[in-house]
């Protein structure tokens, strides 16, 4: 079983280090340190296991480090910075497994645009070295890229001529949408291993700057400086730690305090409960930044979202045959929407911005795993504001509609923005692209909205009453886990994103369509595949028929 | 201008508009880099009577002359084509070989050229200051040879450049100047052609051992299937052959002065006392080169090598020798060093190449070593120089990282760090060989304290001829 949760002393293949508002993340892949005792890390080449450090690394910089305000992602390998994902690993892996990995990856580097865009946390890639696929798109990920010009090191996407397959993480999308590259010269780049480096790498855009060897770490340093003076995050601490999750482990559960995963293989389906929060809660009046920082990890919104985001990544990699999931919020209500409430207000502290942040990338999460997700809005449930996006993220929501009108959902000001989808948009425009000037009034109703409301309103997909009710969940749910699996995933992504394009769903939707279209043909994976062929039997042998 | 009489060529360079258009361009650098970057002190007022291949047959490749250095015409020689070659090994054994490089393999085939070409210049900027401390005129002009050769190497290389690579192959001709051995900003290529060569025991053991590892290279390359560079590589093979004699000889006379003074102190063995090279300072040097050139073959298990191979790019040596020549299912029983242990596992051959031309290539030094140590026996001594094991001071491969005694025992990091300098070169050493080396030996027929005259001179010359005299 993979598991998630890492922390930075027992890293294997990063280094951690602070100066100041400057925060050093350097790759040092430990070759036997893999997931798999199959295939060895060599020249900092990666996997999943390298992958979640680097997440957990991301995460603690924002929130234990309000002091750093710029990165700078390098390698302590001399002249090697990164030769990319594991090509003996990806040729060892599952489909599953190599769409898992690549999904996971893409949104790591997803979060560290994210640090850049909402956090003022910048990130300069420092190259000292060789630094292919994989690796160049981790630079991609960062704001700018500083290349050594040794004569020898280059940056290169070399997927499509040594592997037949694609940069699996954004690195084309990144190329043309993000760095502006021309489109003739990223079509060059793309198909050359050697790739391109030095002034040639500059001209293109590929890089932004280059520096000799004997000037590399001074103009890192400076750069990493400017860089940090633009963000607007605090100029000292204190953070707060992220500490373990501590889940309850068991074969048919993994249980957290605020959230709950019961799986019912059997049924290939699971329950994933979330829930509100329990006890005397603050008020919005007693609930500023102070409070906030000293409850620490353990302030519900980000310890729930925390628990829920655990989960998912442990339902994508380790429940591969759970294809339906139902999900619940319980609990109270009104706690939520006052939390709601509080991190609306003070959404411009530093430590309520992060929070709100992640949360909006545990919900990206959502929309991207690759599940049948129904919400089941029973009598006692929570769905309300932040939570409410549970239901809104679900491909159908079923309202049970009570005599007594006390089954209610609600809405909050974080249904109005600050969670939006990879679209840009909130899961309440995706929603009604149609009637976006229902949207407004939706969010000023006074109050809750019962079963009949929100039906009406379009907020849930059905409201069956209590002489229904059973009968047609459940039999939506065992529907559901009999169609094909492959059916699902293309029509769940292709239904969720409704919309604009953005670079992160291109990313997602066209990039890795495509990626995983050719990981499943015999081009790259069969026997005579590029990925089988590489580094063993010799050249791949092709079926030349393009469609 | 670019001239077939300036450059002396077999490749038809008067009419070939593409090449005479790549050399105007480079030939001029060329030159303002052997001057920059070559032999230091011995660029104008020295006249050398070096070597000129004028051509590919044998009188014509043992041409001497006296020349200034800057002067020496380098020149562009492919060895005569076999009549109806045929690809000699992996997937397209048996199909006519290439004339033209497969666009498939362009990459890779300007990876090979590129690396070998290096490491040509590199061993020239290495030894540049090395004519300051000549144990001889004799030795002198040895060293001027194998550099003017290096450089000749070099051209060899941007020929196929130039040639067969477009714009590509020809940045990556200027390229080729722009590195420099233990720059810090344009290093060479291969780590181990960034350190100076500062001593005449360092640049015989140099041609002794790592260019047997260039044989090595051109021997496998000149089975390519890309025929003009099998071609170029095998004329080079003749000239390379002078160098590893150049190391040898140069080794052997070392020992046997070592053996001639230590005979003097009377078999004390301590012949430093009479400005001698003692045994063991021979074996350290012998471990540090020796270990170096295995690294230069590359790691053990290498997926670089499997594809090199079964795209016809770099065979093996000698691949003729072999039964088999397309090996696609054929292992190689590999010891591997897991968890303190040897264990031997069986990797595909292909993939196990490197470790092919390594065997051979250890082959090759462990017979070189058998011709030193019979000077030894020659003198009575019971003392022998041996090859360290190979798994002993690695930096590339899977030994790499982890500490061994000569003979292969596993040595902790504080053990190492204790013992290294009994058999590796340690600053003292350095600074005892560079106080021997001193004062150069610029008379006629005089030769070092350390180092035995050769039995005989260059070309038939006398041991006392002027190879090399300073212009009035």
């Amino acid at each position: 079983m993979i598991t998630f949760e890492t922390r930075p002393d027992t890293y294997h293949h990063w280094k951690l280090t602070f100066d100041g508002p400057v925060a050093t993340l350097s790759m040092d892949v430990r070759e036997d340190a893999g997931l798999s005792s199959e295939y060895r890390l060599k020249l900092n080449s990666y996997d999943l296991a390298v992958d979640i450090e680097l997440a957990d690394a991301l995460q603690r910089l924002r929130f234990e480090h309000p002091e750093v305000h710029a990165v700078i992602v390098t390698s302590l390998k001399e002249r090697i910075f990164c030769a990319g994902a594991n090509i003996m690993m990806l040729r060892g892996s599952s489909h599953g497994a190599k769409v898992n990995f690549c999904k996971f990856t893409n949104e790591t580097r997803l979060a560290m645009e994210d640090a850049s865009a909402h956090s003022g946390l910048k990130f300069l890639a420092a190259l000292n070295g060789i630094c292919a696929g994989g690796g160049y798109e981790l630079a991609l990920a960062c704001d700018e890229i500083l290349l050594v010009d040794d004569g020898n090191s280059a940056v290169s996407l070399p997927e499509a001529p040594l592997l037949g397959v694609l940069p699996g993480t954004g690195g084309l999308t990144r190329l043309v949408d993000k760095r502006r590259v021309r489109r003739d010269l990223a079509d060059f780049f793309s198909t050359l291993v050697e790739g391109v480096k030095g002034k040639r790498a500059v001209d293109w855009r590929l890089v932004d700057a280059v520096a000799p060897t004997s000037r590399f770490k001074d103009a890192v340093q400076s750069r990493a400086r400017e860089l940090a003076a633009t963000s607007d995050r605090p100029a000292s601490g204190p953070g707060i730690a992220l500490k373990p999750l501590n889940p309850t482990v068991t074969d048919s559960a993994v249980t957290y305090s605020a959230v709950a995963l019961a799986l019912h293989r059997d049924k290939r389906t699971a329950e994933l409960t979330v829930h509100a929060p329990s006890g005397p809660q603050p008020t919005s009046s007693t609930m500023g930044p102070a409070e906030i920082l000293a409850a620490g990890d353990q302030f519900w919104a980000l310890r729930a979202f925390r628990e829920l985001d655990d989960a998912l990544l442990r339902l994508r990699v380790n429940e591969p045959e759970i294809g339906t999931v139902v999900i619940r919020a319980d609990g109270d209500r009104d706690a939520v929407l006052a939390i709601d409430r509080a991190l609306v207000a003070h959404q411009t502290h530093w430590l309520v911005r992060e929070i709100i942040h992640f949360m909006k990338r545990t919900l990206k999460r959502l929309d991207l795993t690759a599940r049948s997700f129904f919400a089941f809005i029973e009598p006692g449930s929570a769905f309300a504001g932040s939570l409410f996006e549970l239901a809104l993220a679900a491909d159908r929501s079923y309202m049970f509609h009570d005599d007594q009108e006390e089954n209610v959902v609600a809405l909050s000001p974080m249904n109005a923005g600050p969670l939006p989808m990879s679209n840009g948009l909130t899961r309440l425009q995706t929603r009604f692209l149609e009637r976006a000037d229902t949207i407004a009034g939706l969010l000023a109703h006074e109050g809750p909205f019962n079963a009949g409301d929100a039906e009406n309103a379009g907020l849930v997909t059905f409201a069956p009453d209590e002489i229904d009710w059973d009968d047609e969940v459940r039999l939506a749910v065992e529907a559901r886990a009999t169609f094909s699996p492959d059916a699902m995933t293309g029509l769940e992504a292709n239904l969720r994103f409704a919309g604009p394009e953005t670079m992160e769903t291109k990313i997602f939707g066209r990039l890795t369509a495509w990626q995983n279209w050719i990981f499943q043909r015999p081009n790259a994976v069969g026997a005579k595949g590029a990925l089988q062929a590489y580094g063993q039997q010799g050249r791949p042998e092709f079926d030349w028929k393009r469609t | 201008m670019i001239s077939a009489e300036k450059i002396p060529n077999n490749v038809n360079l008067s009419s070939n508009k593409r090449l005479q258009r790549a050399l105007e361009h480079w030939q001029p650098k060329y030159i303002q880099w052997w001057r920059d970057m070559g032999p230091q002190g011995f660029q104008d007022h020295h006249q050398v009577y070096v070597r000129t291949a004028v051509s590919v047959d044998p009188e014509g490749w043992a041409h001497f002359e006296y020349v200034k250095l800057p002067e020496y015409r380098w020149g562009i020689f492919l060895a005569d084509p076999v009549h109806d070659r045929r690809i000699g090994f992996g997937d397209f054994f048996g199909q006519p070989v290439w004339q033209e490089v497969p666009g498939e393999f362009r990459n890779q085939l300007r990876r090979l050229i590129v690396t070998q070409g290096d490491t040509e210049p590199a061993s020239v900027e290495q030894q540049r200051l090395l004519g300051q401390r000549c144990p001889s005129l004799y030795d002198l002009r040895n060293l001027f040879q194998v550099n003017v050769e290096e450089g000749r190497h070099l051209w060899a290389m941007v020929y196929l450049l130039h040639s067969y690579f477009g714009r590509d192959g020809r940045d990556e001709a200027e390229e080729l100047l722009e590195r420099q051995s233990g720059n810090r900003d344009k290093p060479r290529i291969l780590q181990a052609f960034n350190e100076p060569i500062d001593n005449w025991l360092d640049f015989f053991m140099f041609t002794m051992f790592t260019d047997r590892d260039g044989k090595s290279q051109l021997m496998s390359l000149s089975e390519s299937s890309l025929d003009p560079l099998a071609r170029t590589t095998r004329f080079m093979l003749t000239e390379e052959a002078h160098h590893m004699f150049v190391g040898e000889t140069g080794v052997a006379r070392i020992l046997e002065r070592t053996c001639q003074l230590m005979k003097e102190a009377g078999y004390s063995g301590d012949v430093r006392k009479l400005g001698g090279i003692d045994l063991p300072m021979i074996q350290k040097h012998l471990n540090q080169w020796f270990s170096l050139s295995l690294d230069l073959h590359g790691s053990e298990v290498s997926s670089n090598a499997a594809s090199y191979f079964a795209n016809g790019l770099k065979g093996r040596a000698k691949e003729d020798t072999f039964g088999e020549h397309v090996v696609k299912d054929a292992v190689y029983n590999m010891e591997f060093f897991e968890g303190g242990k040897a264990v031997t596992k069986d990797i595909l051959m292909r993939n196990a190449m490197n470790e092919v031309l390594r065997d051979w290539y250890v082959g090759d030094c462990a017979a070189g070593v058998e011709r030193w140590n019979r000077i030894l026996e020659s003198y009575g001594f019971s003392e022998r120089l041996r090859l360290p094991d190979r798994k002993f001071n690695r930096g590339i491969g899977m030994y790499a990282g982890f500490h061994f005694d000569p003979n292969g025992v596993p040595l902790s990091d504080e053990m190492w760090e204790r013992r290294k300098y009994e058999w590796l070169p340690s600053a003292a050493d350095t600074e005892y060989l560079l106080s021997i080396m001193a004062t150069p030996v610029f008379e006629p027929g005089k030769f070092a304290n350390y180092i035995a005259p050769p039995r005989r001179g260059i070309n038939q010359q006398p041991i006392d001829f002027e190879y090399v005299r300073t212009e009035q």
